[in-house]
């Protein structure tokens, strides 16, 4: 009499999307759909210089445009102390421009109108008067001699440095180089890149001066990070604001931030007293809204002759733009980047890093990277390609030499990790075997010979996901635990909600899929709920694929406590005592008469009809988790390609990935989670960046420049999930899986094309390998940067 | 019905011209400014926000509906230009009692995670199935190369018009 | 995303149309396939005060190959129209399916994109190696103008303020046909970063007519003609195909910009017109970045 798992839709089940019903129909309720009556429009005027002082802005011109409201400038900002706001790195970031512009597409000023083609005629009509200052697009300039100084707003800013951090075992370190006999050096630049979803950012404020709430509707990942942030910054009380994140199309960390058009859609509205929307344009959303990684990595590799990994030593100069407005967690300068190498077994390491600022838009934590990780991990697979080439072993056999045995857990990182769980060894033998390696390497030999270029990549790294436990984690000092509430209604359906936020990750399929998996009640009976803070608990949202790891534990955790009241409440059903009750999905029965039970539902029934003495009613309640450790999910990606020597052009002839994130909830999801990933990776290695020239101009701020795969050039993916290790300390032992493709990838396309022009003895080109950057490594023999300034003729 | 507006000087000043056109099978008039685009018409003038905008230079291609059956990006057509012809949206692919075929699809088939290309998505491959009701992988994603998607890697999409194909074909 | 107001006007013939140019003045734009002006629009990069949208003239949506070969295109054809033919030359053959993409196809026109005149534009090079021409109508009627002629600039035409292209013509093939297009794009719908278009003729195995055109490697479209001159009365051999190809390089004026040095765009343009000229029928499908 046991209920099917799998046919009421728990753990396991690649279960339809719930979701998927109102997106099919064009029944989505994204934030530009939202109309609210008599709602405004407002629009942004964009600094098109990349450092200028303000000697004067006119807006009169604007003012007198008919069905404009409201001209708001950064001195008018400034006069209500809303000219600069916080941001979740403790620096401090302009709203609107007040002396100088900072980087090229800031917000200098936002006109509210009628609607938004008046307001963008508005903003056309100001007139603004620009000194121009000296540029500065990349860490070396920022040091340089008699650099301008770009944060001459802060007090105690002499220069450009934002910080200097450090982590791991210089002494020991040094010491262990002393004893190599290879040392592998490798010096790269992760390219600025942008998660562009195709939704862009946007709001709809809503102020009420009747009930003197204040709604706002904004595409966002963490709600109530944003209700924390607001209040902060508007000076409103923390109960009269609402955020609601309706659905939202694609975040990818870039809806994290507190962005000025925000803050400034919520001013106009409690000055204007009706709802204000603000709906960003692509060209917008990529030249100011958080970017990604833009850091310079250096790494040294001590190696044994026979192949051991010694130690290593990184250095990163990480470029954040004007401000530093990282959403990472606070303790750690520049996120998790020390999580490299966790996967290998390597006694000692030593990390240094410098954060500057620049003339570019604000951010680098963003973009599926799970905190840095993903420069961490490209760094990684890219020194271990360059280190086993330096020592003529296979690159298989290099990584499988190294890596953390299965019976070396708990394994200590040399940068002070604790990972709990893997099986890499084998995880990689499956990608091989898929990939038919010995097979390709022959191949490749022949082909060689007939002057064709062949090559393999492999990627293999193990990622912190899951932040985190509160002992080490916080954003600007809240803990990073997450939540989530379950009520059983009278019939035995329900609904469960959560202080994390899907954006297209499936939370509404895959938390019922708990609950189905914990109480046996079908998953079609729960419906999900997530992104109103008034209504959903407290949490930190979804980003750095923590979702399952802490939101997902918290949907397990309240249902053992619903569980437990629900055993209560059977034995008062059989009359029995607790201690004779035995539980089997969706039912509990007397041990010693299995025939006697009751279904979840007839509990739940009784928890309004039929209660015991001395028990409160209802069966609802909601559960707090603070993860005791980070999951580690493990990974292995395997790519091969073939470059055209004489143009530079790359396709890619087969990827192969091997995913082991532990139990999957949802395997069709989890998949799609990867195929994603990987076509973020492939984007990275092939085509999609940011750049600026020398002025500051920034390339690649509308999708002209900026570039997307389509279904076209985005090669097809063999998956593999025969590798399950579960998390030992996950309610599950699930782990999290949505960044894993895009932090593992890109090393794995990049080092296939490196391998297939070995022989020029080129070690690294800068993603994005463009066909340019390709010919000339085949044409000159040297490595290829990519840094800005972009070179122009 | 009265419609109330703001007295506003400007709003007698702007130029509109008044357009004839079938939206989803459904006759409609409106009065509009020359410089309105097509997918505003779609989405703020008749209320149906299926229809989603990613960009601003054409190349997104979640703005995409059927006009007299072609697919067009509809942020790149003018709402006057619809005057005197048929637009199809997503809102029109299922029928009163059943989804379309690739609506089935796309859900069968894991085809989309935000939802936000999905309507261009669909109503591009409804335009590559009715001259091409077999369509190989490679047609699909030629067909679909004007449509970014951010979230699923393409692959899935294509199963799911596989799919679609399939059952239109009446092989499911 | 949202242009400046402007008039716009909708005629149901050509000489409406001419006139609404003429008493129009200088700022007024013919509207199309609107795949290059709309976005130009939007962005605020074009503010025409007048709009003059010719999709209801009927009569100009063909294609058609006269009896003695000579290829007409009407205003109002679309890429798409032209991506379904099967009377194309080998040359436009292989563009048509790589102008933007499938969706803008079905509304930009040949036409509109010669007008244009984007030095990244594929169609202008295509015409200009098959020595076509647009024949433009005004209030004081009509003329041909070689493309080598109609393409002043980058975005800038041969003409007149109240003049519309009407037709583009190419001219009838002497000997055999071959040739082709090939365009290095990182993605379907990306300019190109280089693109050339070969049309030869030959006869007897010899060259009787050669067209070299270069896209997105100078201020506006190049014609290769020295490299056509060199093949002229030549048989195509491995030889004189590479001498073509150097002198098609040589002919470029490539920028190095964030898209590639100018020496790569040069070598591109060597080893395109090598390819299709080996080739006989250099398509464009394989011709992607990856």
């Amino acid at each position: 009499m046991k209920v099917d798992e799998i046919k009421i839709g728990g753990i396991g089940a690649s279960r339809k999307r719930v979701e998927d019903d109102r997106f099919i129909r064009g029944k989505g309720n994204y934030t530009d759909d939202i109309v609210l009556p008599g709602m405004l429009h407002m629009e942004i005027l964009r600094s098109p210089l990349a450092h200028a002082r303000i000697k004067s802005i006119d807006t009169s011109k604007a003012w007198d445009i008919p069905g404009v409201h409201l001209v708001m400038t950064g001195e008018m900002m400034a006069s209500r102390n809303l000219a600069w706001m916080p941001t979740l790195s403790y620096d401090t970031q302009a709203v609107l421009a007040t002396d100088k512009v900072r980087f090229q597409g800031q917000e200098v000023a936002c006109v509210i109108a009628d609607d938004p083609y008046i307001a963008k005629d508005a903003c056309e009509a100001i007139e603004v008067d620009y000194e121009l200052l000296p540029v500065i697009v990349n860490p070396d300039q920022a040091v340089a001699e008699g650099a301008p100084v770009i944060r001459d707003d802060k007090e105690n800013q002499p220069d450009n440095v934002i910080y200097n951090w450090e982590v791991g075992d210089k002494t020991g370190t040094d010491r262990a180089f002393e004893q190599a006999d290879v040392i592998s050096k490798l010096e790269l630049h992760y390219p600025r890149s942008h998660p562009s979803p195709i939704e862009c950012c946007g709001s709809v404020a809503d102020f009420n001066r009747a009930t003197s709430k204040l709604t706002v509707y904004m595409t966002t990942q963490a709600p109530h990070i944003i209700r924390a942030a607001v209040a902060m910054v508007a000076e409103l009380p923390e109960h009269m604001i609402r955020i609601v994140s309706p659905d939202i199309g694609g975040g990818f960390g870039n809806k994290v931030p507190v962005y000025p058009g925000y803050v400034c859609s919520i001013l106009a509205s409690i000055l204007l007293e009706r709802p204000v929307k603000w709906i960003e344009d692509k060209s917008g959303n990529l030249i100011s809204t958080g970017f990604a990684r833009d850091i310079y990595l250096k790494g040294e590799m001590a190696l044994r002759r026979d192949g051991k990994i010694l130690a290593v030593r990184m250095h990163t100069d990480a470029d954040h733009g004007a401000f530093f407005s990282d959403a990472q967690p606070s303790k750690f300068k520049l996120g998790l980047i020390h999580s490299a190498f966790a996967a290998y077994d390597i006694p000692v390491a030593h990390l240094t890093a410098r954060g500057t600022y620049s003339n570019k838009a604000p951010g680098g934590v963003a973009y599926r990277c799970s905190f840095r990780v993903t420069e961490a991990m490209f760094f990684q697979e890219r020194m271990v390609q360059a280190a086993a080439t330096d020592l003529g072993m296979d690159q298989a056999e290099f990584r499988r030499m190294n890596f953390v045995r299965d019976d070396d857990f708990p394994h200590r990182t040399p940068f002070g990790f604790l990972t709990d769980s893997g099986q890499y060894a084998k995880c990689l033998e499956v990608g091989l075997k898929a990939i038919n390696y010995q097979d390709f390497r022959k191949k490749q030999a022949e082909a060689r010979e007939r002057g064709r270029l062949l090559g393999l990549g492999i990627s293999t790294m193990t990622e912190p996901l899951g932040a985190g436990n509160s002992r080490e984690y916080d954003i600007l000092g809240i803990k990073m635990f997450d939540s989530a509430e379950l009520k059983v209604h009278m019939t035995g359906k329900a609904i469960v909600r959560t202080g994390a936020r899907t954006q297209g990750q499936g939370h509404e399929t895959t938390w019922a899929q708990i609950v189905a998996h914990e109480l046996g009640i079908p998953a079609e009976d729960v419906v999900v709920e997530e992104g109103d803070t008034d209504t959903a608990p407290f949490g930190m949202g979804t980003y750095a694929s923590r979702s399952t790891p802490v939101a997902g534990a918290a949907v397990a955790m309240v249902c053992r406590k619903i569980r437990a009241k629900a055993r209560r409440l059977a034995a008062h059903l059989l009359e029995v005592s607790e201690e004779d009750i035995d539980w089997e999905l969706g039912r509990f029965y007397v041990r010693s008469a299995p025939d006697r039970g009751v279904t979840i539902q007839e509990c739940a029934l009784a928890a309004y009809s039929n209660m015991p003495d001395g028990m409160e009613p209802g069966l609802e309640n909601t559960a707090y988790y603070d993860p005791p450790n980070l999951t580690w999910p493990f990974a292995v990606y395997i790519v091969t390609v073939e470059v055209d020597p004489a143009t530079g052009v790359w396709d890619v002839l087969s990827t192969v990935a091997v995913d082991d994130c532990g139990v999957r909830i949802n395997p069709m999801i989890v998949e799609g989670q990867i195929m994603g990933g990987l076509t973020e990776a492939y984007a990275m290695a092939s085509m999609q960046f940011i750049t600026f020239d020398a002025d500051g101009n920034c390339v690649g701020s509308n999708y002209m420049d900026y570039l997307l795969p389509t279904a076209w050039e985005t090669p097809g993916y063999e998956l593999h999930s025969e590798v399950v290790t579960p998390c030992p300390h996950h309610p599950l032992g699930a782990k999290g899986i949505g960044e894993c493709a895009a932090v593992g990838g890109p090393a794995a396309f990049v080092n296939a094309v490196i391998d297939a022009i070995s022989q020029t003895g080129v070690r690294n080109i800068d993603m994005p390998l463009l066909p340019d950057r390709v010919w000339e490594a085949l044409e000159t023999g040297r490595d290829v940067s990519g840094a800005p300034p972009v070179k122009s003729s | 019905m009265t419609m109330v507006y703001e007295d506003d000087e400007a709003a007698s000043d702007v130029p509109v011209r008044k357009i004839r056109f079938t939206i989803n099978g459904q006759k409609k008039i409106a009065e509009v400014e020359p410089r309105l685009l097509l997918s505003h018409l779609i989405r703020r003038g008749a209320g149906l926000t299926g229809t989603h905008m990613g960009c601003d230079t054409t190349n997104c291609g979640a703005c995409t509906v059927l006009v007299d059956g072609a697919a067009v990006k509809s942020c790149t057509m003018l709402a006057v230009q619809a005057d005197g012809h048929s637009i199809e949206t997503v809102e029109g692919l299922a029928s009163a009692s059943e989804l379309h075929p690739l609506q089935e699809g796309f859900k069968q088939e894991h085809g989309l995670q935000c939802g936000f290309c999905t309507p261009g998505m669909m109503m591009a491959a409804k335009a590559l199935l009715a001259r091409n009701p077999d369509p190989t992988e490679e047609d699909i994603r030629w067909a679909l190369s004007g449509n970014l998607c951010r979230c699923t890697g393409y692959q899935n999409i294509v199963k799911s018009v596989l799919w679609a194909a399939a059952k239109m074909r009446g092989e499911r | 995303m949202y242009p400046s107001r402007f008039r716009y006007e909708a005629p149901h013939s050509l000489t409406e149309a001419i006139g609404l140019l003429h008493d129009g003045g200088e700022n007024a734009k013919v509207l199309a396939g609107g795949q290059s002006l709309v976005p130009l629009m939007k962005l605020r990069f074009a503010s025409p005060e007048l709009v003059v949208d010719i999709n209801n003239v009927p009569g100009l949506a063909y294609h058609t190959v006269d009896p003695d070969g000579t290829l007409r295109i009407g205003a109002l054809c679309r890429h798409v129209d032209l991506e379904r033919s099967d009377v194309l030359n080998p040359t436009m053959a292989a563009a048509a399916p790589l102008i933007a993409d499938p969706i803008v196809r079905n509304r930009g026109t040949l036409a509109g994109s010669l007008c244009h005149a984007d030095p990244q534009g594929d169609w202008a090079s295509v015409v200009l190696a098959l020595g076509g021409s647009v024949v433009a109508r005004g209030p004081n009627g009509q003329r041909t103008i070689a493309l080598k002629d109609f393409v002043h600039g980058p975005f800038e035409n041969a003409l007149a303020p109240d003049e519309i292209a009407v037709e583009v013509v190419i001219p009838a093939a002497t000997g055999t046909r071959q040739g082709g297009y090939l365009k290095l794009e990182r993605r379907v719908g990306d300019f190109a970063t280089v693109g050339v278009a070969v049309a030869v003729e030959t006869a007897n195995g010899t060259v009787t007519k050669a067209g070299i055109g270069l896209t997105g490697v100078g201020g506006s479209t190049i014609a290769a003609t020295e490299a056509a001159r060199a093949l002229t009365g030549q048989p195509l051999t491995p030889d004189t195909i590479s001498r073509a190809a150097d002198l098609a390089a040589e002919a470029a004026r490539p920028r190095t910009d964030h898209r590639g040095s100018a020496d790569y765009k040069r070598h591109m343009v060597r080893v395109f017109t090598e390819r299709i000229l080996s080739n006989s029928n250099g398509t464009g499908h394989e011709e992607k970045a990856a």
